[in-house]
């Protein structure tokens, strides 16, 4: 079971941050499993011009973040975490005009690596989009604290 | 006719106008991520989305090979693969795409991206991407 503590987390993890929020990121399943995410279709997130498709790059984020919410579950706890890579196969093209889901599992976890394997789908999860493999680090910040980014950014 | 030039290709993607994604001057393989808010996935430290520095290199492949090529649909995706090398900070990000090989029908792309320093990337992509078999006419 998950912990209502984490559950609140990752509720929040979906929809603050500014980047998911701006994508309109929502969270569709949260369980021992996994997490499902979502992202609504939009005309201005559109691949090709005159597609309707969602950006190639709007299902990467959706999947990176749908991997990166699976480690926070397999470890029942929230920490820092990095992605290290991450490798999409885009099965198909998702249909125009239609919202797009991420379910990712983390299938491994060592001390320092969680290993973690997803799909993305538009309706159906028998018939993916997308394919994720992505490895993340654990215990990321290393004893950086918050604003550790803003040294030395010359801006 | 000619192809569409690299900065045609971009300022054409909506998905490239919402991350504020352009062109760099008059080159055809090199681009800019403008800085926003919006690009933050996490606030703390803070950093960019891996999310969107991926979607950013991606585009750059794309208008790279769409640039280079006389086909009249754009390459498709086949799949992508991101190294993350540092953490992205709140400010430009820049990419630089190096088509390895354009075959007939597939391509093999590598994209660099930085920040302040070329030399030390803060993520590197390799993708293959299908190109449409038709051909424009010569006219």
């Amino acid at each position: 079971m998950i912990s209502a503590d984490l559950r609140g987390i990752l509720q929040q993890l979906v929809s603050a941050p500014p980047h998911p929020a701006a994508l309109g990121f929502r969270l569709d399943v949260i369980d021992d499993d996994g997490v499902t995410l979502a992202v609504p279709w939009r005309a201005d997130l559109v691949g090709g011009s005159g597609s309707g498709v969602l950006a190639g790059g709007v299902v990467s984020s959706l999947l990176d973040h749908a991997c990166g919410m699976a480690v926070w579950v397999a470890l029942d706890t929230f920490q820092p975490i990095a992605t290290l890579d991450m490798r999409i196969d885009y099965l198909r093209a998702a249909q125009p005009g239609c919202d797009v889901f991420a379910r990712a599992r983390t299938f491994r976890l060592t001390r320092s690596i969680a290993f973690v394997r997803g799909i993305a789908h538009d309706g159906d999860s028998d018939d993916p989009v997308a394919a994720v493999q992505a490895a993340f680090m654990l215990n990321s910040d290393s004893g950086r604290r918050p604003g550790a980014n803003l040294k030395g950014a010359g801006s | 006719m000619s192809s569409s030039s690299f900065r045609e290709v971009l300022a054409a993607i909506p998905y490239a106008e919402f991350l504020g994604v352009e062109a760099i001057g008059g080159a055809d393989d090199q681009a800019v991520m403008r800085y926003s808010g919006r690009l933050v996935g996490n606030p703390m430290l803070p950093a960019l989305h891996g999310g969107s520095v991926a979607g950013f290199m991606e585009l750059t492949a794309t208008a790279a090979l769409s640039a280079s090529s006389r086909r009249i649909q754009g390459p498709k995706p086949v799949d992508v693969s991101v190294a993350y090398l540092r953490s992205a900070r709140p400010v430009d990000t820049y990419a630089r795409a190096l088509v390895r090989k354009a075959g007939r029908r597939i391509a093999y792309v590598h994209v660099l991206a930085w920040q302040e320093d070329e030399d030390s990337p803060i993520a590197e992509m390799t993708a293959h991407f299908l190109l449409a078999d038709e051909i424009l006419a010569e006219s």
